[in-house]
């Protein structure tokens, strides 16, 4: 486009085109056009958005021009704004060209992530419809509430077991397949549960649960009772059984993120280098000092992130509770109070005040992710 | 040049497009709006939209719906709407959730409201009527006719508080009754058990089958995220026996603490029962594992392995589909307690809200305060009408007959208390904590003081 601008096309009597185009690029014209585009641009989206809206057009049509309308739009505005930028003076377009870039990105984020948290912090402090200030009503009763209590205690259960257990076994497991023959076949396994989603995995383990009663003709189904019974015991109602149905949920999340921890810290591993180990066995470390003096300390970063991610899953927890037992019998947890406030008791303002406390609670993890992430990469 | 050119066509590419999409536009709002012209027609009881659409004035409509029931009832709900779709040419479009629960409140704040909903509680509608979402019935339907079609309780269900002071919120669609225990009618005639008449009878009827050698009662009260509410529905039902309609009244307007001597002498009524682990099949710590819809399955083995099942009568849509109604199955009902407080029956309801008012919307809403817009359900079993104008004989087999005829007859009907509750207590710590206190988790007094600080000030 530069290029054009700089030879600039002369006036030329006989050629039509050229006079218009002689026209567009005199001051006046181009002020227009940088209006008219834009503009254009404008009411092509706005149409796209009302037709959207309101049509009642076939279905296929719909999807159709949604998605034309939706990565088109993209490419338009980013094609549109490019061109104004570079229609101005080249001191002011290079400062302005990286925000078309970075621009619509900030955009989203800020209209998907901030200003939901911003609202949900105004709803935390208005009543359950969200008609009349409450002041910290909402935060009295996510901090006093035996109910919330309860999904704190649960939380932390979590967070400390599910953490521990996951990042533990899984670098247990990473550790000791690293020198087995078949170790693809062992992390396979171990692996796979990673691929079931947690509300399948919950299904899976409320077969392994299930408690049928005593009683006449009572037949036990379930994997765990069926152990105990053909062990000699009696069969036990093992998600209801405070507080230890809680360790029982814990087992499922440490079987589907033992996995996870384990392949990235297998990588880790790998990448330790065999110089120092061998300099440790050289300098008569057992296996267990070498792996706690030189593996460990090596590897701390990956593990760190490990931890931290899964702490935030651990906090965050959900699916597995609310399909198991739907937060009953001393099982609730934090996002379940949430959901339950938020969609079966229509209560907008507990509801808010509880999704900040759990924000609060994730965010020093995320913001030390965040460094540890930059620091292993500088400069991200 | 090049880039100069292909500049040009792109902005011409765009004109022509947002040519082309506004004319789609355009060509399509006016459709909706057409038909409302047309000539007069006599008006019907109900309205004179309903008249309108039998003439064909709405034609090429589309009226949107949204409820709760699926699978099998959304089948059965479009076969009952069908033939009305066919005379008017309107299009329902019924889409069920199962998550309609959690689902409707976001639609309805996020400005997609369905023309109609039907309500499974009138709990959940009361938001829709805080908010001003819904509109007022009478300014639908004709006033006179909402009188004349559904008895004064119904009405005054449906009686809610929105901004601007009392509306006729919804009409009601289908009803249940809750006040039921099923039994296994071949082998209690066989084993030459009485249907008890009185709650001692029910009490002396559960030792002697315990004593035989069996189990008596099948409870389970797992019900998803929903776990509880059938413990709920046994709380409420003994406390209609116990303490009358005046106390549960006070009890399901907060007045009444959960903690109180009434409440804990209804639940020494039902730990008797249930906390007795020879009278429940598999046991008190079996109840809160058992679904709702499994728990009378082992009534229909042979021989029975539990003989009682009290439930609501939508409960037979469980039972085997080769069992017959008053052949191998009936119900009695759950005998009173108290003399004085009579032969309470308590039941629940669906109902419908309307948040759009365009003529159509208003034809199938006059449709459905008729009982024949739920003919066809009723037909197919598991539907029992509100509606004045359904006709006891539409019930094909002799139990739903036996159950209309109970809720019509009832000295005092009750709705579902725990629908009528705050959302928190009624689908929140009500269920919650009496699932914990029946698996041991918490105790009596623990849970019933806990249900007591849930309730919203």
């Amino acid at each position: 486009m530069s290029v054009a601008q700089v030879k600039k096309p002369k006036p030329d009597g006989n050629n039509f085109s050229g006079n218009i185009l002689a026209w567009f690029g005199t001051t006046l014209g181009q002020i227009l056009v940088s209006i008219l585009v834009p503009a254009l641009t404008f009411l092509v989206l706005w149409q796209g958005y009302l037709f959207l809206q309101k049509a009642n057009a076939p279905q296929i049509v719909q999807v159709l021009v949604a998605i034309i309308w939706g990565v088109g739009g993209v490419a338009l505005l980013y094609l549109v704004t490019n061109w104004l930028v570079m229609k101005l003076p080249k001191r002011i377009s290079k400062v302005l060209q990286p925000f078309v870039f970075v621009g619509p990105a900030v955009v989203i984020m800020g209209w998907f992530l901030a200003i939901p948290v911003l609202r949900s912090l105004i709803a935390s402090f208005k009543n359950y419809l969200g008609t009349q200030w409450v002041g910290f009503d909402n935060y009295k009763f996510a901090f006093t509430d035996p109910r919330m209590l309860e999904t704190f205690r649960n939380n932390l259960l979590w967070l400390i077991f599910g953490t521990a257990f996951s990042v533990g076994l899984g670098l247990l497991i990473a550790t000791l397949a690293d020198r087995t023959k078949a170790e693809v076949l062992y992390k396979s396994i171990i692996f796979t549960p990673m691929a079931i989603s947690f509300v399948g995995a919950g299904v899976i383990w409320k077969f392994i649960y299930t408690y049928k009663g005593t009683g006449v003709g009572i037949q036990e189904i379930g994997l765990l009772n069926a152990i105990v019974t053909g062990l000699g015991g009696t069969p036990q109602p093992w998600l209801s059984l405070p507080p230890w149905n809680n360790f029982f949920l814990i087992i499922i999340m440490i079987w589907l993120q033992t996995g996870y921890a384990m392949v990235i810290l297998s990588s880790a591993i790998k990448g330790v280098p065999s110089e120092l180990l061998e300099a440790a066995r050289i300098d008569g470390a057992t296996e267990i000092k070498a792996f706690f003096s030189v593996i460990v300390p090596y590897i701390k970063g990956t593990l760190l992130t490990v931890t931290t991610t899964i702490v935030i899953f651990s906090l965050k927890t959900f699916d597995i509770v609310r399909v198991m037992t739907g937060g009953n019998n001393g099982t609730n947890v934090i996002a379940n109070e949430f959901y339950l406030q938020s969609f079966t008791y229509t209560d907008a303002g507990k509801a808010s005040a509880i999704a900040i406390v759990l924000l609060l609670l994730v965010t020093p993890v995320i913001v030390n992710n965040v460094r540890q992430y930059n620091q292993s990469r500088r400069g991200f | 040049m090049q880039k100069k050119k292909m500049f040009w066509s792109t902005l011409a590419v765009m004109l022509i497009a947002a040519m082309a999409l506004g004319a789609c536009q355009t060509a399509v709002t006016p459709a909706t709006e057409a038909p409302t012209s047309g000539e007069t027609v006599a008006a019907l009881p109900q309205g004179q939209e309903l008249a309108n659409a039998y003439a064909g004035q709405y034609k090429g409509t589309i009226v949107t719906m949204a409820g709760p029931f699926t699978d099998q009832d959304e089948v059965v709900f479009n076969d009952s709407i069908k033939s009305f779709e066919e005379k008017t040419g309107i299009d329902i479009q019924y889409t069920g959730s199962k998550e309609f629960e959690a689902n409707i409140n976001i639609r309805l704040d996020g400005g997609d409201r369905p023309d109609i909903v039907d309500y499974p509680q009138p709990g959940l509608l009361k938001y829709a009527v805080e908010k001003g979402y819904a509109i007022d019935m009478t300014t639908l339907i004709n006033p006179d006719w909402i009188k004349t079609n559904y008895s004064q309780a119904w009405q005054d269900l449906a009686t809610m508080t929105g901004p601007n002071g009392p509306i006729t919120a919804g009409i009601w669609a289908r009803a249940n009754g809750k006040s039921f225990v099923f039994y296994p009618k071949k082998a209690f005639d066989e084993a030459g058990y009485k249907v008890p008449t009185t709650w001692q009878e029910m009490m002396d009827l559960t030792a002697q089958i315990a004593s035989d050698g069996d189990t008596p009662w099948c409870i389970g009260i797992e019900s998803g995220a929903a776990t509880g509410w059938t413990m709920t529905d046994w709380i409420e039902d003994v406390m209609l026996r116990v303490n009358g309609p005046e106390a549960y009244d006070k009890w399901v307007a907060g007045e009444l603490k959960f903690d109180s001597p009434e409440m804990n002498e209804v639940l020494d009524y039902i730990e008797a029962i249930w906390f007795n682990d020879a009278y429940v099949y598999g046991g008190r710590a079996a109840i809160p594992t058992i679904n709702f819809g499994d728990a009378p399955k082992p009534m229909f083995e042979n021989p029975p392995k539990c003989w009682f099942n009290r439930q609501g009568n939508f409960v037979t849509t469980f039972f085997p589909e080769e069992a017959v109604a008053g052949v191998d199955y009936s119900f009695f009902y759950l005998p009173g307690i108290k003399e004085e407080w009579g032969k309470p029956v308590l039941g629940a309801g669906d109902i419908y809200a309307v948040f759009h008012d365009r003529p159509e919307v208003r034809a199938v809403i006059q449709y459905f305060s008729t009982g024949e817009s739920l003919k066809v359900w009723v037909e197919q079993g598991g539907a029992i009408l509100t509606h004045n104008d359904a006709s006891l004989d539409w019930y094909v087999d002799p139990v739903t007959r036996g159950v209309a005829e109970t809720i019509r007859n009832a000295t005092t009907f009750r709705f579902d208390g725990s629908d009528m509750m705050p959302g928190a207590v009624g689908a929140g710590t009500f269920w919650k904590y009496m699932t914990d206190y029946v698996s041991g988790s918490v105790t009596r007094e623990e849970a019933l003081k806990a249900i007591d600080a849930s309730w919203p000030k």
